[in-house]
């Protein structure tokens, strides 16, 4: 088999594999998406009487995107441990296909559950445009494929006790620098200046653009390059981790 | 089946766990591979499986050099690491479908070739059975049944019977010796059981401290006086169980014992320790 079509073909078998054990493991959608749900009852009232669901939902879906995407290499730890990892990878497998293949799988679990959250802000006031909704999820995918496979090469890399709370505590403050719950542009100087520091602001104003049915605005252009930089340099960062130390 | 020629693994910081490792395993022999915890075992296991590079020397595994072709090397082997590698929460035929699968087989070929192979491990009735609920043994068939799926010419075993009751590994001794006289695998096997390698394997390499330091088949090692386990002592002053003076990976000078053994065995492979020392 040539080199595409057994990459491809690899890569699906393992996201197929993938999928299978995420549907499997019910509890883990449903909770992955409960979190910014809770928001969404809890807090999406209250942040209604200052703003719009339209500027409230795009920060819930990078927030869903750090957790769910970014937390994914959870499941390569136990994998590790538990030598499927080294059966894998003894195979002749395309090693590039067996990052992929995860990582794509994760990216559908981050879509299911910003799709989830999209609709269930339609019933509470959300009126995004359609064409600006499907660009969100596009965009809301890649930036998945982008976190799944950093965070699976941080899973490898790290100490395996360490990767649940040193990645969870360093989630908190990306969220809050992307401007998720207050746009950054109300934030003193030096908060705003941290925040450009980090890609999911760009992305968030992207998507924020995207649901008032503005497109071709420099923000969506940036938006859209950054997360697209992000994921093409997590890819490589992330298959070099997975080559590491094989011949 | 096997050559390697000073094959050598140096870990970053300077640790050499592999200090130039000659030996040739011919087809359809069983060969222990032998010696106390962090001699080197796994860690040439590892190199010869495609798992880690090589620092130094070269080898042909199934007739496939390892440094250029890994790729072939892979499509020819199977195996079975010590941690075997069984999700704890899938259905475990599901995962060798996909298992041989990986190997290029199509869907329908996956699970003729599955059930075949459970079949022969006497496992048919266990494929719905997620990982974590097989036992020791159920799990320890089921990893060999990794190893196979594909139809290697040569499995590569790590430690197969660690943590195995004594009817357990019975059964799996059985099973592979089964495979070799059925259908001409070529085994290699890590083990740290002197019964295991004495009752299973045609030849042996006995490693310390990162080279090898005797082989032979186990009687020529025996020399018809003692048991392996004096054998073993004799070569490299400790007992097989336990654990390196210096950490789980050797660095150490080599051990005192060579000399002595040198005497025993006739075949001249001692040369080949001698060889492998100068690799340092």
């Amino acid at each position: 088999m040539n080199g595409l079509t057994g990459i491809v073909r690899d890569t699906w078998l393992i996201f197929r594999h993938n999928v299978r054990i995420s549907l499997r493991q019910k509890a883990g959608i449903v909770f992955g998406v409960l979190q910014p749900l809770l928001y969404l009852v809890l807090f999406g009232p209250l942040f209604a009487t200052i703003g719009t669901w339209e500027t409230l939902i795009p920060g819930l879906l990078v927030q869903v995107g750090l957790f769910s995407a970014g937390l994914s290499g959870f499941g390569i730890v136990f994998d590790a441990q538990a030598g499927v990892l080294d059966r894998l990878r003894v195979t002749p497998a395309h090693r590039v296909s067996l990052l992929l293949g995860r990582v794509l799988a994760g990216s559908l679990t981050l879509l299911i559950q910003s799709i989830t959250l999209i609709a269930v802000g339609y019933a509470f006031g959300l009126r995004a445009t359609l064409p600006g909704v499907l660009l969100a999820l596009a965009l809301m995918a890649l930036l998945g494929v982008g976190l799944a496979a950093l965070s699976n090469a941080i899973a490898l890399v790290m100490d395996p006790d360490a990767f649940a709370p040193v990645m969870s505590t360093a989630v908190v403050p990306l969220v809050l620098l992307s401007g998720a719950f207050l746009p950054m542009s109300m934030a003193p100087g030096w908060l705003d200046a941290l925040s450009r520091l980090t890609p999911f602001r760009y992305v968030l104003e992207a998507i924020r653009e995207l649901f008032v049915g503005r497109y071709a605005t420099m923000t969506v252009v940036a938006g859209v390059a950054v997360t697209a930089v992000l994921s093409v340099v997590c890819v490589l960062v992330g298959t070099r981790v997975f080559n590491r130390e094989n011949a | 089946m096997i050559k390697t020629s000073a094959l050598s693994k140096t870990f970053p910081g300077g640790v050499e766990a592999v200090r130039g490792v000659d030996l040739t395993v011919e087809t359809g022999e069983i060969v222990g591979f032998l010696g106390p915890n962090g001699a080197g075992k796994t860690t040439t296991m590892r190199m010869l499986t495609t798992l880690l590079r090589p620092t130094g020397g070269s080898a042909t595994v199934a007739g496939h050099d390892l440094i250029t072709d890994p790729k072939g090397v892979r499509r020819s082997i199977g195996y079975v690491s010590q941690s075997g590698g069984i999700a704890p929460a899938n259905p475990v035929g599901e995962e060798l479908e996909l298992h041989a699968m990986l190997y290029g087989m199509r869907p329908a070929e996956a699970r003729d070739r599955v059930a075949e192979v459970l079949g022969r491990l006497g496992l048919t009735a266990l494929r719905e059975r997620p990982g974590g609920a097989l036992s020791g043994g159920q799990r320890r068939r089921f990893d060999l049944a990794f190893g196979l799926v594909h139809n290697p010419s040569l499995l590569f075993l790590d430690e197969p019977t660690t943590g195995l009751d004594p009817q357990s590994r019975a059964v799996l001794w059985d099973r592979i010796r089964d495979l070799r006289d059925g259908v001409g695998l070529t085994v290699f096997l890590t083990t740290h059981y002197l019964e295991e390698a004495d009752t299973l394997a045609d030849r042996l390499f006995v490693i310390d401290h990162g080279v090898i330091v005797a082989e032979g088949t186990p009687a020529e090692l025996k020399g018809g006086t003692g048991t392996l386990d004096d054998v073993f002592l004799s070569i490299t002053g400790r007992s097989l169980r336990d654990d390196p003076p210096g950490g789980e990976v050797p660095g150490g000078s080599q051990p005192a014992g060579v000399t002595a053994f040198e005497a025993r065995v006739a075949d001249g492979t001692t040369e080949g320790s001698g060889a492998a020392g100068e690799e340092r």
